[in-house]
């Protein structure tokens, strides 16, 4: 081809059309606030106006009356109190426990084949089932409620360990045998590091579980707690008061999932 | 401190598929042992069962010689992918090899501080492993090894998973640490480059079942190895005339299997 065909044919140049982008979120921390403000605003106007009966749904403020109320009478304290210790209790005892079968399972051959069958059996039972079984054997007080979350801690972190431990890097450990690390360094050192990560992702879902649990629990023969506070309300009909309860819910499980977050990064700054 | 193989076999599953048959070989003090051979022909496992991380089937791997007193893990390997606990930082990862000796915690940190030093890495003391390069973290997994003061290194394609830019420093390195050492090590490798210029002698596997091919020698002492030598060219021209149809045959044997 001679130049000359080449200046007369030249082909159109264009840039090449993007096709990348999209599929990636971006932080946005300006959005949930105003969510927040407008779902809230948008509900309290719909009550005011009288578009929302406020016997079934009452307003937000009249929910935060509520709250409010609760707290003057320091009937707050009561009942979350009562609920955060039989939530601390049966979740770390559940947790703990779980912890340590999990290894166990994950750790020795024996115990893998007789008790990993047992908790794939007694895994799927909804807890709250077994409830007025722990009412005959712990009685109708705290020991119920406590042994009802720790149940329905334990399963799941039994799972999420032995979960873990078997996903544990098999050079990591081959390497620390090479240098005659012994097997109780080998666990301390390998084997549990190796495995938070699956332990924490196990402790985010026992803790939603605890606080189910802790409710329905609560529903069943309390007198404090917010789970009976919450019934009582239902049952007189004081729907702010049940807003409000549930509202107290939301906090706690929000709370609780930021103070996991914060342990994460602290004992997980490694990753990433 | 000598490593002598004798008869080393090994077979999985019980006389099942054999991968290592009648191995005899032998190292001697201050000498790098590079093993070669097609993929699958069983180099990484013999090497493991040198270290005794595996059982050969039949044969044993013999010391002959007491390891010097110094030595913490006479036998100690440097693995391909390093290795390292992600949850540790430098210093950790090297402390961990030396924890269940009975050393005292300042005599540790001495060691640590020497193999920091002799492998430039002092300054990265306190880093974690996902902040380091790749050339960087087969470093600290060099230092980690040093520190256990071996008589035998048993290195697993130490420099494979690296790019080569890297690897062409790090094999500087190591040339280096053997001229100042004189460390003894079996070197696996399926690089041939690499051999050439590390090895004194090279051991060529067939494929499965593995069996020393030939041994070569190369008289060149390692410092005075230039990539471009033509001895050198020509090493690696007879290894690869050895290999070439062991490999082929090996590919196609595993597209069978």
């Amino acid at each position: 081809m001679s130049d000359a065909t080449v200046v007369l044919n030249a082909p159109a140049e264009k840039p090449v059309r993007f096709r990348g982008g999209g599929f990636r979120t971006k932080p946005l921390g300006i959005i949930s606030p105003i969510v927040f403000v407008v779902v809230i605003g948008l509900w309290e106007l719909g009550s005011q106006s009288g578009l929302i009966d406020k016997l079934i749904l009452p307003a937000p403020s009249e929910a935060l009356q509520a709250l409010l109320e609760l707290i003057e009478t320091g009937n707050l304290w009561k009942h979350l109190g009562a609920s955060l210790q039989r939530l601390i209790v049966g979740w770390t005892a559940g947790t703990i426990l779980g912890i340590g079968m999990g290894l166990a399972i994950g750790l020795f051959s024996y115990v893998r084949a007789g008790a990993q069958p047992l908790v794939s059996a007694i895994f799927p039972i909804p807890k709250i089932a077994l409830l007025p079984l722990f009412i005959i054997w712990f009685g109708i007080g705290e020991g119920s409620k406590i042994a009802t979350i720790l149940f329905g801690t334990f399963f799941p972190t039994v799972i999420a360990t032995y979960g873990g431990v078997d996903n544990v890097d098999r050079t990591l450990i081959r390497m620390a045998q090479s240098f005659g690390v012994s097997w109780s360094s080998i666990v301390r050192k390998i084997i549990i590091p190796g495995a938070m990560p699956a332990i924490h992702s196990g402790l985010r879902i026992s803790i939603a579980i605890a606080i189910v649990l802790m409710v329905a629990a609560e529903m069943i023969g309390a007198e404090f707690g917010v789970g009976a506070y919450i019934l009582l309300a239902g049952s007189l009909v004081a729907t702010d008061q049940l807003i409000a309860g549930v509202a107290l819910l939301s906090a706690l499980g929000l709370i609780i999932a930021w103070l996991i977050g914060k342990a994460e990064s602290y004992l997980l700054r490694w990753r990433t | 401190m000598e490593i002598r193989l004798k008869g080393i076999s090994h077979s999985y599953r019980d006389g099942g598929l054999t991968v290592l048959s009648d191995i005899n070989l032998s190292i001697q003090e201050g000498e790098i042992v590079c093993l070669i051979g097609p993929s699958g022909c069983g180099k990484s496992t013999l090497l493991r069962i040198i270290g005794g991380l595996e059982l050969p089937s039949a044969g044993a791997v013999l010391q002959v010689g007491d390891p010097p007193p110094k030595s913490l893990n006479p036998l100690t390997y440097i693995f391909q992918d390093f290795a390292l606990l992600p949850w540790r930082t430098v210093e950790g990862n090297i402390s961990l090899a030396l924890e269940d000796h009975s050393i005292g915690r300042k005599m540790r940190n001495e060691i640590i501080d020497d193999v920091l030093a002799r492998t430039s890495l002092t300054e990265f003391r306190k880093v974690f492993p996902r902040q380091l390069s790749g050339g960087m973290k087969q470093r600290v997994a060099i230092a980690r090894a040093l520190s256990v003061n071996p008589a035998v290194m048993l290195m697993d394609e130490p420099l494979s998973a690296l790019d080569s830019q890297t690897r062409e420093i790090l094999m500087a390195d190591l040339i280096e640490l053997w001229c100042r050492e004189n460390f003894t090590a079996f070197y696996v490798t399926h690089n041939l480059a690499e051999a050439v210029r590390l090895g004194h002698r090279i051991a060529v596997l067939s494929r499965r079942p593995g069996k020393i091919r030939e041994i070569i020698e190369i008289e060149t002492p390692l410092d005075r190895r230039s990539v471009d030598s033509p001895e050198l060219g020509r090493h690696q021209q007879h290894l690869w005339e050895l290999l070439r149809d062991e490999a082929r045959a090996a590919d196609l044997e595993l597209a069978n299997v």
